[in-house]
């Protein structure tokens, strides 16, 4: 788009004015050449949001901004339910609490280059991917509500995982104050046989090796040396998730004029927080966030069981499991004053800073560790949390590449086959079930992950730890 | 005057990060029924899909976009929960409520290879329209 219609703030920030029914201005992260390769819908989609009653400071977008459902995807808005403050279902996106966790192997790469195959197999043998994938864990209506309350702490009581996981989940492992009964016979219908699955789409598991360290110091506190052997897991509630959303998102377009709320777009449909709909919601997207941290657990354990079979004896430690579509009550400084808000975060990740009150003791030092997913083939990156990023973004970065060509392009453009004997050309293995899903997901299909990632770093949303690079991708 | 028939079918359209489908039909159960292909052909080729199972479906909205949107939320969610693909449908629409006939058989991997799994359909581009040559149009976006 062009940037002409922004005023420059500084080296990375622009701002809209607020205009017509904007209440904050609307700020987006990004360099000129970023700024410019953004689709225009991510300005009308930001502008929309600055209208929504109670938000809060101003309306961001991530440098990986792109064209969402109401909310750019890479948007981050804050509410304060004193004002009227509103949440909203398009605002956290049909994939509740998708998210990505990073493991430590232990191993480096020279000790798993011998066995790259027969652990690709192993991964792909036992972690479902994929449309038409069932999991092994059948949910009862009893399950399913610990399941619902529990998060990732329900997981580790079914025998996913060790104890020490849990301080390394945001919400150290369980979301609190959600309430399953808010949670629909059909959303539980489709998630009962789906626990431990990857799903499809941008989701995968990752081999990873660590390329290179941006900070030393912080990288030894998240555990990274260079050659380092890791394991990522990028994927959501599922199903459940998905049903939530769309339920909700019905309910919240239709009773919009009864709140008396002006939709500029009905996708950004949304409810005031203090209202019976919007706190059923939240009950609801709680429940979903913890469906989404018991189902990252789960495939936890299954990829434990997998690289087992080839390294036996080995211990798979957590690094840290972040979540990027979500809605969280968090304490912010505005004016001087800490106020409780309603932080959105629709493809964006929560990167709290050092001292944050809510992190483990291992990362008070550091900030949290920020998680950063590539697509197939290119790097991932590991960031970590800062202080000015609270002034920034409500302490938010960026949480990918985004996309820079559609679907329809990417699978006219390249064929399944012939992008996976290219990548192994370069030691990469993928494993999918779908040749067309690989060319939907044509690393050349996203925006480089790198120019985003070093936005963000110079932006100061999140400071830049270590680029991971792929040697094995299990897509869904 | 003779005006060219029209001839239901469907087509994509793009979206940055997922893809959209559209009908387009003489008639508006007609362009429902379309868009509905439309979205399976998002999954797997429609000639892979045999149609040896049957499902009912009903749905009410208060405004035809909005039913538009639940008709497919519906099929997503049948697709879903049991695991099922359609290639054939038979839409009748009366007074805001829509009552359905749905034919496909259950997903087989190998068969159907499925590129992805759709999420849910979005108020995203979502427009149902008459155009001026009297063909009506169904559209959104689908999440995947």
């Amino acid at each position: 788009m062009d940037t002409r219609q922004f005023i420059q703030r500084d080296e990375t920030c622009w701002e809209i004015k607020p205009y017509g029914n904007m209440r904050v201005p609307a700020i987006i992260y990004a360099d000129a050449q970023l700024l410019e390769d953004m689709d225009q819908k991510v300005y009308e989609q930001l502008t929309n949001v600055a209208t929504l009653p109670g938000i809060v400071e101003a309306a961001y977008a991530m440098p990986d901004a792109h064209w969402g459902y109401g909310f750019p995807i890479g948007g981050v808005a804050a509410f304060d339910p004193d004002q009227g403050g509103v949440v909203s279902a398009g605002g956290v996106g049909f994939d509740i609490s998708c998210g990505v966790r990073t493991l430590h192997t232990g191993l480096n790469i020279a000790e798993l280059q011998p066995h790259k195959q027969a652990l690709a197999d192993a991964l792909y043998r036992t972690v479902p991917a994929g449309l038409g994938s069932r999991g092994r864990i059948h949910l009862n209506h009893e399950t399913m509500h610990g399941m619902l309350t529990g998060g990732a702490k329900w997981a580790l009581e079914q025998g996913y995982g060790e104890a020490q996981d849990l301080e390394r989940i945001e919400e150290h492992g369980c979301m609190a104050g959600a309430e399953a009964h808010y949670v629909s016979p059909r959303a539980r219908e489709r998630q009962k046989d789906e626990m431990g699955t990857l799903g499809s789409g941008n989701h995968y598991l990752e081999v990873q090796r660590v390329a290179e360290i941006f900070d030393q110091a912080v990288a030894k506190t998240f555990g990274l040396h260079v050659d380092d052997v890791v394991i990522t897991i990028h994927c959501g509630s599922r199903g459940l998730g998905h049903q939530i959303g769309t339920e909700f998102l019905k309910e919240m377009a239709m009773s919009a004029a009864q709140y008396q709320i002006v939709l500029p777009d009905r996708e950004l449909a949304c409810a005031p927080l203090n209202s019976p709909l919007g706190k059923k919601y939240l009950g609801a997207m709680r429940a979903g966030i913890n469906c989404a941290l018991a189902n990252r657990q789960i495939i936890t354990h299954l990829t434990r069981q997998a690289v087992a079979t080839v390294f036996p004896g080995i211990h798979l430690g957590l690094l840290y499991d972040v979540s990027h579509n979500t809605c969280k009550l968090e304490h912010h400084m505005i004016d001087g004053q800490k106020k409780a808000l309603y932080v959105h975060r629709k493809g964006a990740t929560r990167a709290f800073g050092p001292g944050h009150p809510d992190l483990p003791d291992v990362f008070k030092k550091t900030g949290q560790p920020v998680l950063i997913g590539g697509s197939m083939g290119t790097s991932s990156y590991v960031l970590c949390g800062t202080q000015e990023s609270e002034q920034r973004a409500f302490s938010s970065a960026c949480h990918g590449a985004g996309r820079a060509m559609s679907r329809t392009q990417a699978s006219k453009q390249w064929q399944g086959r012939t992008l996976i004997e290219e990548l192994a050309e370069r030691g990469i293995i993928i494993r999918s079930p779908s040749m067309r899903g690989v060319a939907e997901e044509a690393p050349s299909a996203y925006k480089d992950v790198s120019a985003v990632v070093d936005i963000a770093d110079r932006a100061g949303l999140a400071r830049k730890v270590a680029r991971l690079e792929p040697v094995i991708c299990i897509k869904g | 005057m003779n005006s060219k028939p029209i001839i239901p079918h469907w087509e994509h359209f793009e979206h940055d990060a997922d893809i959209g489908i559209r009908g387009i039909a003489p008639t508006l159960e007609q362009a429902f029924e379309q868009a509905a292909v439309a979205m399976t052909a998002v999954v797997t080729p429609l000639e892979l899909v045999s149609a040896s199972k049957v499902v009912c479906i009903y749905c009410e909205a208060p405004d035809s976009e909005l039913l538009l949107v639940s008709w497919l939320n519906e099929l997503i969610y049948e697709m879903s929960a049991h695991g099922l693909l359609f290639n054939r449908y038979e839409v009748v629409i009366d007074n805001g409520t829509l009552s359905a006939t749905a034919f496909g058989e259950a997903v087989d991997r190998q068969k159907h290879q499925p590129a992805v799994e759709i999420k849910g359909a979005t108020f995203t581009e979502l427009r149902v329209y008459q155009q001026a040559d009297d063909a009506w149009v169904a559209q959104c976006v689908v999440d995947v």
